[in-house]
């Protein structure tokens, strides 16, 4: 953090000489702090997973989710500072209802992250406001099947067939890449998204965690559902036992 | 009484138009009218409209019909119109008058439904509460001088409860186990009283279905913006159904004997 | 007695009296005109286009004030240019039919706007919309609009076939149109028609004189006969 001090790191308004935003670059720390998550697209949808920390043994299971749905076929998860992720779910839901109205069908994933990433961008500009320290990761299943972006602090946004955003990103998309995304099917994909979560888990630095897994498709008949209780245990065994035999 | 959606609300004016044909709808006036016309120039009225809906309680929910014309004055413009929507899974609406105000409380509707999905907590809207957003929709418009020129009737079955109720463009609501919308409510509303009342808890789905049956079948014999071609909504336990378009089998041969208007015997 | 105003439009107002059509076939739609345009029962303009582009492959067909239908066309118009660049795809029939109808429900005190929109898109192939005057959307495999419609109800449920091909779809948009126009006198002049395709528009054109005929016959039967003058009857004798 050469940076520092340099008083080009005070406000998103202000380029260093070398170009560079580092309220942006800032943010993205932000986003590295925080507990991954993971999209992947495959044959029928979109399973999504997060690792959600647990700091406390005092909060109640099931809080503070950090999956939100954005529309009946729209679903996000968010790495980096909650509060941010519900704004933006909030602001995602404006834009997928506004264009219902507007064409009057349901929003392709594409255009709804072509304008949060609009909206993103903005909160880099003014001196007034901070980047978001969030990168969300989109998946839904619309007209033209099965999509996946990722929307960063920057506002730049890409699509892909897995995502990993959060702490565990690298050793996350190193498995993702040996999956065979295009032909796997969505129960499987749980399974997958499951034993990729439990595995990136750092056991050493951080003790709790939830596992939040949620799915578009096939199997929910297009919708952005909470994978069902009884695949998400098997899922949750099942990733647990990889973990024994993986070290 | 003139029961053409179209004359809701208004005068009936049989110099202008006897039959009720007219079917170009009044623009507002834009000169002057008057010291007191100054202000809003709202209260449109229904262009395409649709006609009764009907629907009663039974052993195992609701039951509803409503024909597929959606008429623009005495023109049956369109004839495969739906006019029933399920909202959610515990509630189907049945809508009479204006077609396009029809499509634009589905939309509101719609965007309810996906604002509570969205929100994920666990709850989900029932009939009672759908009912009740719609009667502050309609009472809302009608107090800024502009309803929704619709009478709609909202069915559903939900925590073991049958749920049956009306609202139309003044915001008024009532609750009963027959209820009908339009011409309905002078024609059917009568013999789904004689059929039902009293009966809700032990009527069969068959029985229930032929008193509905019948009921659409006198409705076109005497509604003039009627089509034999309509459908009927279930309400039950197992959630929602709308049937395909169906149409009642009707008898006319006895007219064939009939002569003249009085003494005429050939 | 009381009296109702029946005017529609603003005093003075051009009036596209109107006959319009659209029919999907397997492979595309016909679109079709007439090209009166009026002031009260002048001609304001007897060449009318009333078959106006608002995307690549979805034209849409106006009848009602030519003010309001030309305004509204601009703004969708507008809005299909936008939505191209922002999904990077031309957009579907339904979505330029939901704008349309989005402007006519949302102004229906002020439009006075009765507009079919069809076209080809990618998701559905054809299909056309209509958009009566309440501004509700309607989706119909042919629709028809215009004063001059109400006279051919009747002639498109008796002769409109499912499976017609190209040439029988044009055939039967050239008859209905030229039926309607005969009867509405606020219909007439040319028709005008497009068969919009995955592959384009085509433009066709029927000329005034060369419109398809059909009975012209006397509105009277035996009406020719007269009574023969010497019929050899003799005027009654009165008596002075």
């Amino acid at each position: 953090m050469t940076s520092i001090g340099t008083g080009y790191d005070l406000s998103a308004s202000t380029y260093s000489p070398d170009g560079r935003i580092f309220q942006v670059e800032y943010a993205n720390k932000a986003v590295e702090n925080s507990g991954t998550a993971i999209g992947l697209r495959v044959k029928g949808g979109v399973v999504l997973a997060v690792e959600k920390l647990v700091h406390s043994k005092l909060l109640v299971p099931g809080a503070n989710r950090r999956i939100q749905t954005v529309d009946r076929h729209i679903g996000m998860a968010t790495a980096g500072l909650l509060a941010d992720g519900r704004h933006l779910a909030n602001r995602a839901r404006d834009e997928a209802s506004n264009y219902r109205e507007l064409y009057r069908t349901p929003p392709p994933l594409k255009s709804l992250a072509d304008r949060l990433g609009l909206y993103v961008q903005a909160y880099t500009l003014y001196s007034s406001v901070r980047p978001f320290g969030i990168s969300t990761i989109f998946g839904a299943v619309d007209k033209d099947g099965p999509s996946l972006y990722v929307v960063e602090p920057s506002g730049v946004f890409y699509g892909y067939h897995g995502a990993a955003v959060g702490k565990g990103r690298q050793l996350a998309k190193t498995e993702l890449e040996k999956l065979d995304l295009a032909s796997i099917s969505m129960r499987q994909a749980v399974l997958d998204a499951a034993r990729i979560i439990y595995l990136v888990h750092d056991d050493a630095k951080e003790k709790e965690f939830e596992l939040e897994m949620s799915w578009i498709g096939d199997e929910t008949n297009g919708l952005h559902l909470p994978v069902p209780k009884d695949l998400f245990d098997e899922a949750e065994r099942k990733a647990k036992e990889a973990l024994e035999t993986f070290e | 009484m003139d029961h053409s959606p179209m004359n809701w609300g208004r005068p009936r004016n049989d110099a202008v138009d006897l039959y009720g044909t007219y079917p170009i709808p009044q623009r507002p006036y834009n000169g002057s009218k008057g010291s007191f016309s100054a202000g809003v120039q709202h209260t449109q009225q229904p262009i395409v409209t649709g006609t009764s809906v009907l629907a009663i309680k039974y052993k195992d929910g609701i039951m509803m019909a409503a024909d597929n014309l959606a008429s623009y004055g005495s023109l049956a413009r369109f004839k495969d119109v739906q006019r029933l929507q399920a909202v959610g899974d515990y509630t189907v609406i049945g809508a009479s008058g204006d077609m396009s105000d029809f499509q634009y409380i589905q939309t509101v509707l719609d965007e309810l439904m996906v604002d509570e999905f969205t929100a994920a907590d666990g709850h989900s809207l029932g009939p009672a509460e759908i009912h009740e957003y719609l009667s502050q929709i309609m009472y809302a418009r009608r107090s800024k001088m502009n309803p929704l020129w619709n009478s709609l009737l909202v069915g559903g079955f939900k925590d073991g409860k049958r749920f049956l109720a009306y609202v139309d463009l003044l915001g008024t609501t009532y609750s009963a186990s027959t209820l009908a919308t339009g011409y309905g409510s002078y024609i059917a509303q009568p013999l789904l009283r004689k059929a039902v009342e009293g009966y809700e808890d032990v009527l069969t789905e068959e029985e229930a279905l032929k008193i509905i049956e019948d009921s659409m079948k006198v409705l076109y014999y005497r509604d003039a913006r009627s089509l034999n071609k309509y459908q009927v909504a279930k309400i039950t336990a197992a959630g929602t159904s709308i049937s395909e378009s169906r149409s009642a089998e009707t008898i006319w041969s006895f007219a064939e004997d009939i002569r003249g208007y009085g003494a005429q015997t050939q | 007695m009381d009296h109702i105003d029946m005017q529609q439009l603003k005093s003075g107002e051009v009036n596209l009296g109107t006959s319009i059509m659209a029919v999907q076939f397997d492979g595309g739609v016909v679109i079709g005109a007439d090209s009166r345009t009026t002031t009260g029962s002048y001609i304001a303009n007897r060449v009318t286009d009333k078959l106006t582009h608002v995307h690549d492959r979805v034209y849409c067909c106006r009848s009602g004030s030519a003010a309001d239908t030309q305004a509204v066309a601009d703004v969708v118009h507008l809005h299909l240019q936008m939505y191209t660049q922002t999904a990077g795809a031309p957009p579907s029939v339904h979505a330029a039919a939901a704008i349309f109808q989005k402007f006519c429900y949302e102004n229906k005190d002020a439009l006075s706007a009765g507009i079919i929109v069809a076209g080809w898109d990618k998701e559905v192939g054809p299909s056309v919309y209509n958009i009566p005057l309440g501004g509700g959307l309607f989706r119909q495999p042919w629709a028809i609009g215009g004063s001059g419609s109400t006279y051919v109800y009747g002639y498109c449920d008796a002769t409109y076939q499912e499976g017609w091909g190209r040439d029988e779809t044009v055939n039967f948009v050239k008859n209905t149109l030229a039926l309607a126009m005969s009867r509405d006198g606020s219909s007439g002049g040319v028709i005008r028609m497009c068969v919009i395709t995955e592959d384009g528009v085509e433009r066709l054109f029927v000329p005034g004189d060369k419109l398809p005929k059909f009975w012209e016959g006397r509105e009277v039967l035996g009406a020719g006969k007269t009574i023969p003058i010497d019929s050899g009857a003799v005027p009654m004798a009165v008596e002075a």
